[in-house]
């Protein structure tokens, strides 16, 4: 792949920015800001109407973008060698630093019922919520993994919904067990400490390793089925129960938007949550020269965790583009260290919310896994070990899971999980990237290609 | 922003608050779905609920396949169950 | 593992045809694959099995006897599994001249014995109901079909009953004091002692031969496919419903293309609807190597070329793009035959664009090679020691 012009640093010649940032989340946000206050000419693009992006959905994150050229509502459908941004509905942005920070979305697991409507992710609840004002139902069920549960299920009761249960397959007693990792990252034990006391005060149910395994219902959810699951993350026998709900929010973590990166051809690994991620430097470069990144595209770490890489990221774009850094080396000392603390803890959160082993028991032969194209488990299977498919790319072009609407957003993680354990080795970052593969990183139409 | 008003969803109204996206203001009217799947003709609405999932496909003024969880809704608005591919 | 008659390298649509056909001639047969099944150019192209863009010569010969063998599957393994579908093609040309060069190609495929029915202008909206308006004519082929390559690769290999080992790379071949094949070594390390080996490793033929200490000159010509948004479904295409568009389209000029030695950029965009209910748009043609970056001038002249033939297809999305590399020679024939200097090496590769639809054809010829059967075609034009 040609490299773009990365030499002496230069004035930008009009039109190219020194840096462009694709993502205007916590870190895209941090990013422009810093890199801005050096001096950098800064193009800050987002697919959607406001910045902010996931964690402020459209309220005023309070970050000063002086110097930055917004462009909000540019879905950045392409990306080419040379660093140009393509967004459809206006011209191209190029630039001779790219920075993406394109974020995550729900890792979704599959069960027998999971396509029936009312059953969402714990992000949809939360974009529904906070975007719009709207619940997702009035008797609600949250569950999956991870401490996103409970500001969901808090934000729920505090609209006056009824919270029938929280349901949390991971152990979180095992936080216990690394207090170090824990007291560099209080405000998060603190968050979590205000959610639970929240959920107790509305007597809302709060169980550890318990799992959904089935939803129920004709045009809609009106029951999920739960059980408990042991040590191992495998069903306990006799304790599944039927609990009674209109809506359901479950989800197993965050796994990061790869899709722009993966065009330019930077490397990525696989993290301790089973995410593919991209492999960074220090400096948060990618393995291709003057490509950066910074959030949870780096892994999943929450907020503040992506603030602080934004910060640390747009300093670095801003020296290697011929600035001073905007950071004093107190400012940089602490950014550093409170990088490590939060990236220390996050690792801790994977472990203790790692997706439980034994979800593919859950499955039924006919529970569909690619909710695009009806892909059902028998099919899979079938490709697997009928048809000789030893990877996700071979299952895919078998019995297509993945090539429909979302291009694997959904279903790439099980299929990849699934193709992995039934030919009997682990799960690697090359099963991942087949599904995180797309050149075309946005439908685009034929007419406007 | 868009404003206050109706959009119609199959022939009804639905009342439409400012910043609601066409899923939101569905939702809130007690539609849980509004496309069909092209092989099972299953059910769908709203999954996801960020335009990662296209489940949520409808057709809105004519044109099929627009994602309900990032259309904002505007009074007015036509909207209509997609069975299937939408064409 | 028991010692097999033959080794064959390469799970792809060409290994897996040579397998079959092999294995249906009484031969014990290992195959090898260091990806999955069809991991290499057969799970990165299309599956047009076409007779239509063939001039009259030897890959006519090999292309009508595919043909015969192709309709011999469906009805053995079923159509349906294999997505087989006997649609036809529909060459359309937008000028007289073009027009009139194709009316003549049409002619001299019928002294070959093909099949090329002429449509008049005002006939091609029969045909093709979406078809841009004032197109001066065109050909119908109704014996092209259409197959899923990586399902029929898969499938003729399952029932082939040939023993197959993925995720096994060959990196040697031994060869005996006469200089003929003894085994092969994978990367592993492990020994499977053979007196034959078939090379269908496709674009990486060449790498394979060298192995043996033979010379192949295989290289690779990149080409993309755009993917759209489904049109029509896979229950409706089972109860006889298809989508948008019912031929193999393509305009004139596709037939100059494949034969060209330009390096440089050629596209000549194929539309069909699929099974799946998408419409494939393919293919571009570049040499440049194994250059895996995706050039958007590229996918947007495959674009225009389709809305140009389909001009309701600007309003419809892409949702994926994918490339790969076929396997080329420098006079355009696949090589298919026993290398001149290895006893016991036979090749089965550099079938450029072309591979899905002449593999049956190979593997018959090659099991014929190897058992010494009647060769179903002439196999002279195709024997490796063209190129010394
Ligand atoms: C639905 C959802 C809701 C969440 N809610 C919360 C919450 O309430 N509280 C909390 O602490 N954490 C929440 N999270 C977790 C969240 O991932 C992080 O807390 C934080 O937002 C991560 O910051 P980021 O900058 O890395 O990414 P994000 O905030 O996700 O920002 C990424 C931005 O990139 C843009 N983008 C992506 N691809 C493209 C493209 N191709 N072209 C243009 N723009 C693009 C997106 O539109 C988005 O605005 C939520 C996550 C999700 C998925
Ligand atoms: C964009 C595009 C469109 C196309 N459209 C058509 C079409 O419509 N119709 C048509 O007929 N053809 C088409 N083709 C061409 C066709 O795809 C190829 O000719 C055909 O797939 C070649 O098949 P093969 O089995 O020879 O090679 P491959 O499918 O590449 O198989 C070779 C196999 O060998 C394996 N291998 C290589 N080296 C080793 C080793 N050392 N050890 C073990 N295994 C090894 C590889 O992993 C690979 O799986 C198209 C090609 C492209 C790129
Ligand atoms: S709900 Fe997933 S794209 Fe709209």
């Amino acid at each position: 792949m040609t490299s773009p012009p990365l030499g002496p640093s230069r004035p930008s010649p009009s039109g190219r920015y020194h840096v462009a940032v694709v993502g205007a989340g916590p870190a895209g946000l941090a990013v422009a800001a810093t890199a801005a206050a050096a001096g950098c000419r800064v193009a800050l693009l987002d697919a959607a109407p406001a910045v902010g992006g996931q964690y402020w959905r459209g309220r005023d994150p309070g970050v000063r973008l002086s110097g930055v050229d917004v462009m909000t509502g540019s879905a950045v459908w392409f990306v080419s060698p040379g660093f140009v941004l393509h967004r459809r509905g206006s011209d191209p942005v190029a630039a001779e630093r790219l920075v993406f920070a394109t974020g995550a979305y729900d890792r979704t697991l599959p069960f027998p019922g999971w396509d029936l409507p009312g059953v969402v992710t714990p992000g949809a609840a939360q974009a529904m919520l906070k975007g719009c004002g709207v619940p997702i139902g009035d008797r609600v069920v949250v569950a999956g993994a991870g401490p996103f549960l409970l500001p969901v299920a808090a934000g729920l009761l505090e609209a006056g919904v009824r919270v029938v249960g929280v349901y949390e397959a991971g152990d979180p007693t095992r936080y216990a067990r690394a207090p170090a990792a824990v007291a560099g990252a209080r405000g998060k034990a603190r968050e979590a400490m205000s959610y639970l006391a929240t959920l107790a005060r509305h007597r809302v149910p709060y169980r550890t390793r318990h799992a959904v395994l089935a939803a129920r219902g004709v045009a809609a959810v009106s029951a999920v089925e739960v059980g408990q699951l042991d040590r191992s993350g495998a069903l306990v026998p006799g304790s599944v129960r039927p609990v009674e709900c209109d809506a359901v929010a479950v989800g197993y973590g965050f796994t990061p938007q790869l899709e722009l990166p993966l065009a330019l051809g930077c490397a990525t690994r696989l993290d301790t949550d089973g995410s593919l991620v991209l492999a960074v430097d220090f400096a948060g470069q990618t393995t291709v020269p003057g490509v950066y990144a910074a959030g949870e595209v780096t892994g999943v770490g929450g907020a503040a965790l992506a603030e602080v890489e934004g910060r640390l990221v747009g300093a670095g774009v801003a020296v290697a583009t011929g600035h001073r850094s905007p950071l004093s080396e107190m400012e940089l000392t602490r950014l550093l260290r409170r990088r490590s603390a939060l990236r220390r803890f996050a690792a801790l959160m994977h472990r203790v919310h790692a997706p439980p082993a034994g979800w593919p028991e859950w499955l039924t032969e006919n529970t569909i896994v690619c909710r695009c194209e009806d892909v059902p488990v028998h099919r899979i299977r079938a490709a697997v070990t009928g048809l000789g498919a030893t990877d996700g790319r071979a299952v895919k072009a078998l019995c297509r899971p993945g090539m429909g609407w979302c291009q694997g957003r959904i279903c790439g993680y099980p299929v990849a999980e699934l193709t992995a354990r039934w030919r009997g080795r682990p799960l690697t970052a090359a099963d991942l990237a087949v599904f995180a593969h797309r050149p075309i990183a946005q439908p685009v139409r034929l007419g406007d290609l | 922003m868009s404003a206050s008003g109706h959009l119609i969803f199959d022939g009804r109204r639905v009342p439409v608050k400012p910043g609601q996206t066409v899923a939101a203001a569905l939702w809130a009217a007690g539609i849980r779905s509004w496309r069909t799947t092209r092989e099972t003709g299953a059910p769908r609405g709203v999954f996801c609920g960020i335009g990662v999932c296209f489940d949520c496909l409808v057709t809105i003024d004519g044109t099929p396949n627009q994602r309900a969880c990032l259309a904002p809704a505007s009074p007015g608005m036509v909207v209509t169950t997609q069975l299937g591919t939408g064409r | 593992m028991s010692r097999p008659d033959v080794v064959i390298v390469g799970a792809g649509m060409v290994g897996a045809a040579c397998a079959y056909y092999a294995a249906r001639n009484g031969l014990r047969v290992t195959v090898l694959d260091r990806a999955s099944v069809a991991g290499g150019t057969t799970g990165a192209g299309e599956g047009n099995v076409l007779v239509s863009d063939r001039q009259p010569g030897p890959e006519m010969d090999l292309t009508l006897c595919s043909l015969r063998l192709w309709r011999e599957i469906g009805d053995e393994l079923g159509r349906g599994p294999i997505e087989l579908e006997p649609k036809g093609g529909l060459v359309v040309a937008s000028t007289p001249e073009s027009l009139s060069a194709l009316r003549e190609l049409a002619a001299r495929q019928r002294r070959a014995g093909v099949e090329a029915v002429e449509v008049a202008a005002g006939d091609l909206s029969r045909y093709e109901p979406h078809l841009a308006p004032g197109l001066a004519g065109g050909v119908h082929y109704p014996q092209d079909m259409q197959v899923q390559p990586m399902l029929a690769a898969a499938r003729l290999l399952a029932a082939s009953g040939a023993t197959v080992h993925c995720g096994v790379e060959v990196r040697g071949i031994e060869r005996d004091a006469a200089g003929g094949v003894a085994a092969v070594v994978t990367g592993a390390g492990d020994r499977i002692g053979t007196r034959t080996v078939v090379n269908a490793a496709g674009v990486w033929g060449g790498q394979v031969a060298a192995l043996a200490g033979a010379h192949l000159p295989v290289a690779p010509r990149r080409g993309f496919i755009l993917v759209t948004e489904p049109l029509s479904s896979a229950s409706a295409a089972a109860r006889g419903v298809v989508g948008p568009i019912r031929h193999k389209v393509y305009s004139a000029d596709y037939v100059s293309t494949v034969v060209s030695d330009d390096a440089a950029l050629q596209t000549s965009t194929v539309v069909e609807s699929t099974r799946a209910g998408t419409v494939l748009i393919g293919s571009s043609r570049e040499r440049v190597g194994f250059d895996r970056s995706y050039p958007l001038p590229v996918l947007r002249r495959l674009a225009t070329q389709a809305v140009a033939l389909f001009p309701f297809l600007a309003e419809v999305s892409v949702l994926r793009t994918y490339l790969g590399f076929r396997p080329y020679l420098p006079d355009h024939l696949p090589a298919i035959g026993p290398d001149p200097k290895v006893p016991g090496l036979y090749h089965a590769c550099g079938h450029e664009g072309a591979g899905i639809g002449l593999a049956p054809a190979t593997g018959a010829l090659i099991a014929a090679q190897l058992t010494g059967g009647e060769p179903p075609v002439d196999p002279y034009p195709f024997r490796p020691e063209r190129f010394g």
